[in-house]
């Protein structure tokens, strides 16, 4: 059966046992966005800095005067915590060349939600990864301005309903299919970038592991669901990522060093996107047509990544 | 500054508002919110850590003998833990 | 004492940066601001100074980057202009809500529209309520000495704020001067490594940029207003060991023949020494004429301004920005406020002069203060004037 196999008996023993972001943050009932957070941090360990953008994550875990967090962390605004990641990392490394502070290798990490990474903020994302800083981006996208109330973004896929492309009348939701964020990385030429989901956590936390053993820009498209934004019950934030991936909405896979590998994951036949559809309320206007185009899409981008998966080769 | 009684004057808001107590958000009890709590049956429960991993809140700890429960302080009751559990040990009940 | 060299100022000012044991620098290229990031770009090449050099992608990202730099202990250096200035805004009361001691090099240009490359303040004077302390160099010299003195103003415990030196752009930025450069042995005494209150380090985190709600906000921008305001007494202190190191003595609100003056004209930036031109024509004619020249913009020198006007009937503002719809220019509104409450007040003038780098000569000034002379019914007090403009 499913992932249980996977986990084994093991799974509490196999991951880092050190919460690094406490409870008593303030994110929803069943919030899989806090979930990667608390998963990612776990995978990287205590030598770690982290630059987050505006969004939930920095509110529900920053209430001053206190903070869910324990390891370094900072917040400056919207648009530029991959630029504030970059600077820090630029501050640790001139510093540590001088002997101002210790030796030990810190990881930078900037952090963003989907607005703070493929709208607002990709300008600075793109001047980051471009300039070969040695930090992680982790993007959690849930799929809209969810912090703001669940309006749309360039992350928001085709046919949801959202609060600015709300369904109505005359008008099925997003009228545009999501912008393919890890692919635009994967052409700055950065030596890493995956896509996880924590609905497949050991799947999510190795990736975190191999992005932080990078010396260089890497990047994690981390698929978080937002029970509270897509309208499904709390308790099925896990269920829900599972049936994105299961249906290749949201495909597993990295690339390094322009190698494509889809991750184990992913399923031999995909599930059709009915299933993954309908549990959501965002999706329970769309009618059989629109299901289809959709269905045809999803299964198209996914041949593209196994073809790619497996006619590309790595670049060294 | 978090130990404070009443809140800071601006004399005693610390510098650029840096917080220095990491983790300190858990002053806070978000088990308030809760409208269910998850309760495990240890007959049924095979250790897996499923319910642990899968937690949102990171509340979710392992005891010595091998079980798991939910700090009540800070679970907010999503019902995650029930739900992914997969020799469906553990349940969710109304909170009286 | 170091011999005068021939340098551009940009080029100068980037120098005096490399003196100052910089970490990191985030810079972005803009006229007239450019050649300081070139300079930079350079010492860091020849490896003439230890410090990383980050070409970000925009100034937002500069600031930004700079900004993360700051947090981990860093010193650090970014410089700009004009739009780029404009799109750090955001990040500028950021940077000293965080309390970070960022030093940043402004080569003051219009702002658009219509695009305008050459000089004037309307650059800075958005960026008047963010929380730097803003100071402004009249000559090349005055950069150089500014730039390595707002490391240490910055940094101080009991200030811990970002600090921009005004250069006017072209007008100052682009003239070769003939500059001393302090002592590299004296800077290195006079600023002592970077102490933070505290790093992004995980030896001890912290978290900085916390999210605050109306319960702490309010006294959060009470601190942040005393540390501003208390930041002249270290200004003060440190332009004091200034001129006992380095024999050049500043203040808040420089004087040239002002003391027994009937009429008084006052300047920011590289204009004071045009009008000081002016000045020596008109006492040459028997006109008590004088000059004050403003160099601490932010914390604004009240007691310093009552105290030089105070004997003088009439006082001219010269302003190089406008506060549209407004009540005149930025500095004349700043001034008059100051007044206010003065029962000996002379009475106030406002000429909007060298508007993107609308040229502005000695017999301007002159004119400006034969202009005011002959306005004996104090008809046009109070009021502004843009000087020169065609009708």
């Amino acid at each position: 059966m499913n992932i249980v196999e996977n986990f084994d008996l093991y799974a509490p023993r196999l991951i880092n046992k050190k919460e690094l972001l406490s409870a008593g943050h303030r994110a929803c009932q069943g919030c899989g966005e806090v979930l990667g957070v608390r998963l990612m941090c776990k995978a990287l360990g205590e030598n770690t800095v982290i630059a987050s953008a505006t969004g939930c994550m920095e509110i529900v875990t920053s209430m001053f005067p206190t903070t869910a967090w324990e390891v370094p962390w900072i917040h400056v605004a919207f648009e530029n915590a991959a630029a504030v990641a970059s600077g820090v990392e630029a501050g640790l490394k001139g510093l540590r060349k001088k002997g101002k502070i210790d030796d030990r290798y810190i990881k930078v990490v900037g952090m963003a939600g989907d607005g703070g990474t493929m709208d607002i903020g990709m300008q600075a994302l793109s001047g980051a990864m471009e300039r070969g800083h040695d930090m992680l981006f982790v993007c959690f996208d849930n799929e809209a301005y969810m912090n703001t109330g669940i309006q749309r973004s360039s992350g928001t896929p085709m046919g949801a309903s959202t609060t600015t492309a709300p369904a109505g009348k005359v008008s099925s939701g997003q009228k545009t299919w999501k912008k393919n964020m890890a692919e635009i990385i994967v052409a700055h030429g950065v030596p890493y970038v995956a896509t996880a989901c924590p609905s497949y956590p050991l799947d999510f936390i190795r990736k975190v592991e191999k992005a932080k053993s990078i010396k260089g820009p890497s990047y994690i498209h981390c698929f978080t669901v937002c029970p509270t934004g897509w309208r499904c019950g709390s308790h099925l934030a896990i269920a829900m990522g599972r049936l994105a991936v299961e249906s290749g909405v949201f495909p597993l896979y990295e690339v390094e060093n322009g190698k494509y590998k889809v991750s184990s994951e992913m399923p031999k036949k995909l599930k059709p996107v009915k299933d993954y559809f309908k549990a959501q309320g965002r999706f329970r206007h769309l009618g059989e047509a629109e299901i289809q185009k959709i269905q045809k899409k999803v299964e198209n981008e996914y041949q593209k990544i196994l073809d790619k998966a497996k006619y590309l080769k790595a670049w060294d | 500054m978090t130990k404070r009684k009443g809140l800071a004057t601006w004399q005693e808001i610390t510098t650029g508002c840096v917080v220095f107590d990491p983790g300190s958000a858990s002053e806070y009890h978000t088990g308030s919110w809760r409208a269910q709590r998850p309760v495990w049956d240890n007959q049924k429960c095979i250790k897996c850590g499923i319910c642990y991993i899968f937690c949102p809140e990171g509340c979710v700890q392992q005891s010595e003998d091998g079980f798991f429960q939910a700090n009540m302080d800070y679970c907010k009751g999503c019902g995650i833990c029930a739900h992914e559990c997969w020799p469906r040990a553990i349940a969710m009940v109304e909170e009286g | 004492m170091a011999k005068r060299i021939g340098m551009e100022v940009a080029v100068a000012v980037a120098e005096a940066v490399g003196q100052c044991d910089i970490d990191m620098a985030a810079v972005y290229p803009i006229t007239p601001q450019s050649h300081i990031a070139e300079h930079l770009s350079d010492l860091v090449a020849d490896g003439k100074i230890n410090a990383e050099f980050v070409t970000v992608e925009s100034e937002h990202s500069a600031m930004s980057a700079v900004i993360g730099a700051s947090g981990t202990g860093a010193r650090v250096y970014t410089a700009t202009s004009s739009q780029g200035l404009m799109l750090m805004h955001e990040l500028l009361p950021i940077a000293s809500g965080m309390r970070l001691p960022i030093v940043m090099g402004i080569a003051n240009r219009a702002v658009s529209g219509p695009l305008n490359i050459l000089n004037d303040h309307s650059d800075i004077m958005p960026q008047r309520d963010s929380g730097w302390i803003s100071l402004f160099a009249e000559n090349g010299q005055e950069a150089i000495d500014l730039s390595i003195q707002a490391f240490k103003i910055a940094e101080h415990k009991d200030v811990q704020l970002p600090v921009c030196v005004n250069i006017d752009g072209f007008q100052l930025t682009h003239m070769v001067e003939p500059l001393e450069f302090p002592d590299q042995e004296l800077v290195n005494k006079f600023l002592p490594t970077r102490v933070p209150y505290a790093t992004l380090h995980p030896a001890k985190p912290v978290t900085m940029g916390a999210f605050s709600m109306s319960d702490y906000f309010t006294e959060i921008m009470k601190a942040k207003d005393e540390a501003l305001k208390n930041s002249k007494k270290v200004i003060l202190e440190v332009w004091d060991e200034w001129a006992k190191m380095f024999g050049r003595s500043y203040k808040p609100v420089e004087t040239y023949k002002a003391e027994d003056a009937d009429i008084l004209m006052l300047t920011m930036g590289s204009m004071g020494e045009t009008a000081e031109m002016a000045i020596d024509g008109l006492r040459a004619k028997g006109v008590k004429a004088g000059l004050i020249k403003l160099r601490l913009w932010r914390p604004f020198p009240f007691a310093e301004i009552k105290a030089v006007v105070k004997n003088a009937k009439k006082l001219i503002v010269t302003d190089r920005a406008v506060s549209f719809g407004g009540p005149g220019g930025p500095v004349f509104s700043e001034i008059k406020s100051a007044l206010y409450a003065e029962i000996q007040r002379p009475a106030i003038y406002n000429y909007i002069i060298g508007l993107g780098g609308r040229d502005v000569t000695v017999p301007d000034f002159v004119h400006m203060f034969e202009k005011v002379i002959a306005d004996k019914a104090n008809k046009a007090v109070d009021t502004y004037e843009f000087w020169g403009v065609r009708e």
